[in-house]
């Protein structure tokens, strides 16, 4: 049953929530015992890892790589190929392949399910990376927020191990990798690669300025190259089918699928693949099969922290890094939250600011401070103190601190907020000017009115009124005295007749 | 985030400092040895109290200030006493949008604790937490090791019931 419809005899890939995915990344997920390597083998699992040790030079791997044309899934999109071939020359005794698995981008589980469906696919791709660029040794850094998916990657690194696919002379190639887990403890900014590789380092997860860049100088200063999950997921499957294959799908300038962690006010919540230049409309209508409760769409946001929201009237943008980044969001790790016209959009801007004010590291002052005045600003207009001229302030905030920080937190940290103000900016207005949350969200700018044509002058609100703000009697509408409301909803929640509204 | 050192007398045995040195054994020598003996300390106390964390030191031989330092960045590390029962209510933005802020608030009036803290007899514990993974299931909320999803806020009287709330 999706979304109440029978589908009894359709088959699972052909109802509408599957018939437009492709699944390359998430093609294992649940088909396969992800505990079980002779399950991975048997979809063609190692084949890519053999192919590359016996059949093509480190070279030959990072320009099939570049050909595919794949970026990196962890939000930035930078080329994965150009990065392998950035690390590849460089000459040192000791060089890292780390995968970075501290999903911590709220609304975004597309690693976790990776990690926990098919771990052995991360393996492969990392250890095909190691043979490309000269590393021996990889990390994986996975949230400690993620235990089966921790415990399901250890397993397959032993078995792994036992079966001779990782350690010494892989395949009787000479060539040595092996890898370990590394728990992270519950910061955000252990996402972006430098803070992960100090993390690693058993210190404070702070950023390093860059340059010196990672596959120069990058953990315990040796050249490492760092992909996120879902990239390395896409590795063997490239070797396997050829550049060509993966080119083939998406738009120009991206190639592939991305994975989108479907959440929020949708009626089909999950995982989707979809190939890059899907447009949002598809996702959320076909695949999600629209907004539940006969609700009306307002925005998606998508790129979590870093990134923004996506009105209604973008809706038939295709989907892509450069298409994303043009109107103000991100593709970021995939999260894609629907929200829908009971969300007020500078509580959304408020939240994520809230976010980053938590997590920034503090180690540069334009985001430790900067973020923090911004969220006064935003606390000052939505408790309806808010001046016309706090947008241009934030604006100008905004600009700053996304032009000074000094890793990827702070520099993406305004996007909610910069994209909100350009996509809504008549709900902003409304908090300022008018003293009303058109949402009905803001406690502050919220009235609680009783229709006296409703009012059966029952006296349920009365009692559970905490504050003593309803007066009425037997026979009388009530009414509220909005001096003594404590605007807390709960005359709202008990009122049987739909008297109350929120204003 | 509040994470303040508490007032609570430290009261650990000798057991758990063995099995204390034992964890740092395993990983002493290593590079980045500090994260891994933290998150083993604290699964053996339930908290880094400054006793703790003078052992983990010690036994390193690295000073109190990068072992504090290292305790007081990561969300994960806590310098309070966890609660028999820890709540833990998922605030990231997929059950934000679908009225956790709600469910939070509703449970910190409730226990009459806030962010953080643990009730006076050390029963129940409440926390936020960014994002379990769960969206899907949104509004999430975690009790220990069990999983509560799809909530609204009638449901947390019962839900509370069950670890012995209110008798």
């Amino acid at each position: 049953m999706i979304d109440n419809q029978d589908f009894n005899n359709v088959a699972l890939k052909d109802t509408p929530f599957y018939k437009a995915q492709e699944r390359v990344v998430l093609r294992n997920c649940g088909v396969i015992d992800p505990e079980s390597i002779e399950e991975y083998i048997a979809m063609d699992g190692y084949a890519a890892l053999g192919k590359v040790l016996t059949q093509m030079t480190p070279d030959d791997v990072i320009k099939c790589v570049s050909d595919s044309g794949l970026r990196g899934r962890g939000g930035g999109g930078f080329p994965t190929g150009r990065k392998w071939s950035l690390c590849a020359p460089v000459q040192a005794p000791q060089k890292y392949v780390v995968c970075n698995a501290d999903e911590g981008d709220p609304g975004a589980f597309m690693d976790r399910s990776v990690l926990e469906g098919d771990p052995h696919c991360v393996i492969e791709g990392m250890a095909i990376c190691g043979y490309a660029i000269g590393a021996t040794k990889g990390f994986v850094y996975v949230r400690a927020e993620y235990p089966i998916a921790v415990k399901r990657l250890q397993i397959a690194i032993d078995k792994a191990r036992e079966m001779g696919l990782l350690g010494k002379n892989i395949f009787g190639s000479g060539f040595d990798f092996d890898m370990e887990i590394r728990l992270g403890a519950g910061a955000f900014v252990c996402g972006e690669e430098t803070a992960l590789m100090t993390s690693i380092e058993g210190k404070r997860g702070e950023p390093r300025p860059r340059p010196p860049y990672p596959a120069i100088k990058g953990l315990y200063g040796c050249p490492t190259t760092e992909n996120n999950v879902e990239t390395f997921a896409n590795v063997a499957q490239i070797i396997l089918r050829g550049a060509e294959w993966f080119a083939s799908k998406g738009t120009e300038k991206s190639k592939g699928t991305k994975v989108f962690a479907l959440g929020g006010k949708i009626k089909n919540t999950g995982l989707v693949e979809i190939p890059m230049g899907t447009t949002l409309r598809e996702i959320i209508e076909n695949i999600g099969g629209g907004i539940p409760n006969g609700k009306k769409f307002k925005a998606a946001q998508t790129g979590g922290p870093s990134g923004g929201c996506i009105p209604a009237e973008k809706m038939d943008v295709p989907i892509d890094y450069d298409n994303l980044t043009a109107i103000g969001a991100m593709m970021g790790s995939g999260g894609l939250i629907v929200m829908d016209e009971d969300n007020c959009m500078v509580d959304i801007a408020k939240f994520f600011l809230g976010f980053t004010v938590d997590e920034s590291c503090g180690k540069c002052t334009p985001c430790r401070v900067g973020t923090r005045r911004m969220l006064e600003i935003l606390e000052k207009i939505t408790a309806g103190n808010g001046e016309m001229s706090d947008l241009e302030e934030l604006e100008k905030l905004a600009e700053y601190i996304k032009a000074n920080s000094l890793c990827g937190l702070g520099q993406t940290a305004p996007n909610p907020v910069l994209s909100t103000i350009k996509n809504f900016r008549e709900e902003y207005i409304a908090h300022i000017v008018d003293k009303k949350c058109p949402a009905g969200v803001c406690k502050n700018l919220l009235r609680y009115v009783i229709d006296p044509e409703k009012c059966k002058s029952c006296g349920m609100c009365k009692r559970a009124c905490p504050a003593d703000a309803i007066s009425g009697e037997r026979g009388v509408p009530y009414s509220i005295d909005p001096e003594k409301c404590v605007k807390c909803g709960a005359c709202y929640a008990t009122c049987k007749f739909g008297a109350i509204s929120k204003q | 985030m509040a994470n303040t050192i508490t007032k609570i007398p430290f009261k650990g045995t000798k057991e758990q400092q063995e099995e204390l040195f034992k964890a740092i054994d395993v990983y002493a020598g290593q590079s980045g040895a500090l994260i891994p003996v933290l998150q083993e300390a604290q699964k053996i106390y339930g908290y880094l109290p400054y006793e703790v964390q003078k052992m983990i030191a010690e036994k390193l031989q690295i000073s109190m200030e990068k072992v504090y330092e290292v305790v007081t960045f990561y969300a994960q590390f806590s310098l309070q006493p966890l609660g028999e029962y820890n709540i833990s209510v998922c605030l990231g933005t997929a059950c934000y949008v679908k009225g956790s802020g709600n469910i939070f608030d509703k449970l910190q009036e409730k226990l009459g604790i806030k962010n953080g803290e643990c009730t006076p007899d050390g029963k129940f514990r409440l926390d936020a937490c960014r994002c379990v993974g769960a969206c899907g299931l949104a509004p999430v909320m975690t009790i220990n090791d069990d999983v509560y999803g799809r909530l609204t806020v009638d449901q947390l009287d019962g839900i509370l019931a069950k670890y012995g709330f209110g008798k």
